[in-house]
């Protein structure tokens, strides 16, 4: 089966053409970002004017690259949510227009769905399966006792880890984008300084505000005693803190849900070096449960998620008409 | 209008008796204070006040997320941090025109606000002290201020 998979969420416009959920025929990303390093942040173009421009142009070269007519494409999968309302819309529209001129079937996509299935890539998924996706925007443990349901055991009450990476970065003067450069930086230092521990009243729930305050305190304090601290110190202390959080959780899910078989990850953070490397260990705590980390073109925002989960979504019947929209708080069911 | 604040619970408090005072009502709140000021601990505390029954998160990454208030009418949580030094039209009049919206690093949309909203902005002291600033810029900021102090 072959599947066009179109995604406009947020920064990227994308469009990929899967066969089988294992082969990628295509695809193609014209993301927004333009990097303004003077700001020590990128400008994303966000605005639905620019993923009208980009979508039509995607959509072609997707074809083409792929040595696809429409005719050979079995059905049309969209991001539905969530996201930044105007974007979805430009991706959704897109996807109708297609659909119904071609008559074609138009599956609707949950984005979280398209980042945990991106490890259909490279392996098959053995339910249950506890993913964690940890991104930009994203930072949730998702169980999925079967291939169609999903249950959100834990959510960020507040920043996305990925999102403390680039502030924390910022205050750090590392600049964009922050998470390979703490983690870089990490690498050359040790934990030593406390940092708080962040708090939640979930117990499978994470908080990193409070931890980015902290480091921002602590930056502040030594400024103000006028004493000087080892940069390489603080990251590496940052980010253990940042990925114990996440590990805690990870395993007390582990240990509570004895029946699931499978790890999976997805999302942009998932390139971390540390986390890499805490994966391995836990690997060797919970030898039952399989673990698998996707190569990083199957974790950050991409259109053949969306294809891989529209395949999966449309084999279990679900199926969108003419009246679908975009839904900026779809909640993932 | 000054608040003092001396601990991350009267944060809440200070966020509940707003939301009592702004219930019901149509207005734009401008929200401003270095990054670990408390903004999310405060919009957090004003959405469950307001009824807001999912967990209100950062709106960083998406810029702009939506939810529901008890009445039924919405709250827009905008964060406009990603978008220093462009000038782009993402829409927002649709979300100043109904509900309840807070909108955090104004500064960066400034062009696009509306005349009249209430101007929050904590200023942070040593621990969980903080000094909260706010200011009416319109009839109805105006009005939600006096109803702040009966």
């Amino acid at each position: 089966m072959i599947v066009l998979g179109i995604e406009s969420s947020c920064d990227e416009t994308a469009v990929a053409i899967v066969k089988d959920k294992k082969e990628i025929l295509s695809s193609i990303v014209a993301s927004q970002i333009d990097v303004h390093t003077e700001f020590g942040g990128v400008v994303p173009e966000v605005a639905s004017r620019i993923h009208v421009e980009n979508i039509s142009y995607c959509i072609e070269q997707a074809l083409q690259q792929a040595h696809c007519t429409m005719e050979d494409i079995d059905a049309v999968a969209v991001t539905k949510g969530p996201g930044l309302i105007g974007c979805l819309h430009v991706g959704v529209q897109a996807a109708k227009t297609l659909a119904f001129a071609y008559h074609k079937p138009l599956v609707p996509v949950h984005h979280l769905a398209g980042h945990i299935y991106a490890n259909e890539l490279v392996t098959d998924l053995k339910f249950p399966v506890l993913a964690l996706v940890v991104s930009g925007g994203n930072s949730e443990l998702v169980y999925m006792k079967d291939e169609i349901s999903f249950e959100i055991l834990g959510q960020t009450q507040d920043d996305a880890i990925g999102e403390a990476y680039d502030k924390v970065a910022r205050v750090l003067h590392l600049g964009y984008p922050g998470g390979p450069k703490i983690d870089k930086l990490a690498s050359e230092g040790k934990p030593v300084y406390a940092l708080a521990k962040p708090k939640t009243q979930g117990k499978y729930d994470f908080s990193f505000s409070g931890l980015k305050s902290s480091v921002l305190q602590f930056v502040k304090r030594q400024e103000r005693l006028n004493q000087s601290y080892d940069m390489a110190d603080l990251a590496a202390s940052f980010q253990e803190t940042a990925l114990n959080e996440i590990f805690d959780k990870v395993k007390a899910v582990l240990n509570d849900y004895k029946d699931i078989k499978h790890f999976v990850v997805g999302g942009g953070v998932s390139a971390n070096s540390c986390l890499r490397k805490k994966i391995e260990e836990l690997k060797l705590q919970y030898p039952d449960v399989i673990f698998t980390v996707p190569p990083m073109s199957c974790c950050t925002d991409n259109a053949n998620m969306i294809a891989i989960a529209g395949q999966i979504a449309y084999e279990s019947g679900r199926r969108a008409g003419e009246d679908l929209t975009a839904d900026s708080g779809w909640e993932i069911q | 209008m000054i608040v003092d604040i001396h601990s991350l619970e009267e944060t809440k408090e200070f966020a509940s008796k707003v939301a009592s005072c702004i219930k019901g009502k149509q207005i734009v709140i401008t929200l401003d204070g270095d990054l670990g000021a408390g903004k999310t601990t405060f919009t957090k505390a004003l959405g469950k006040a307001l009824g807001v029954k999912s967990v209100i998160n950062s709106p960083t990454f998406t810029i702009l997320k939506s939810y529901k208030q008890e009445n039924g009418e919405p709250l827009h949580h905008i964060d406009a941090y990603r978008l220093e030094g462009s000038s782009q039209d993402l829409g927002f009049e649709d979300c100043f025109d109904e509900g309840i919206c807070v909108v955090e690093w104004s500064q960066f949309i400034e062009d696009q606000l509306p005349e009249d909203r209430l101007k929050i902005s904590i200023e942070e002291g040593l621990d969980e002290n903080r000094k909260i600033t706010v200011e009416s810029t319109g009839p109805v900021s105006q009005s939600i201020m006096e109803d702040y102090y009966d």
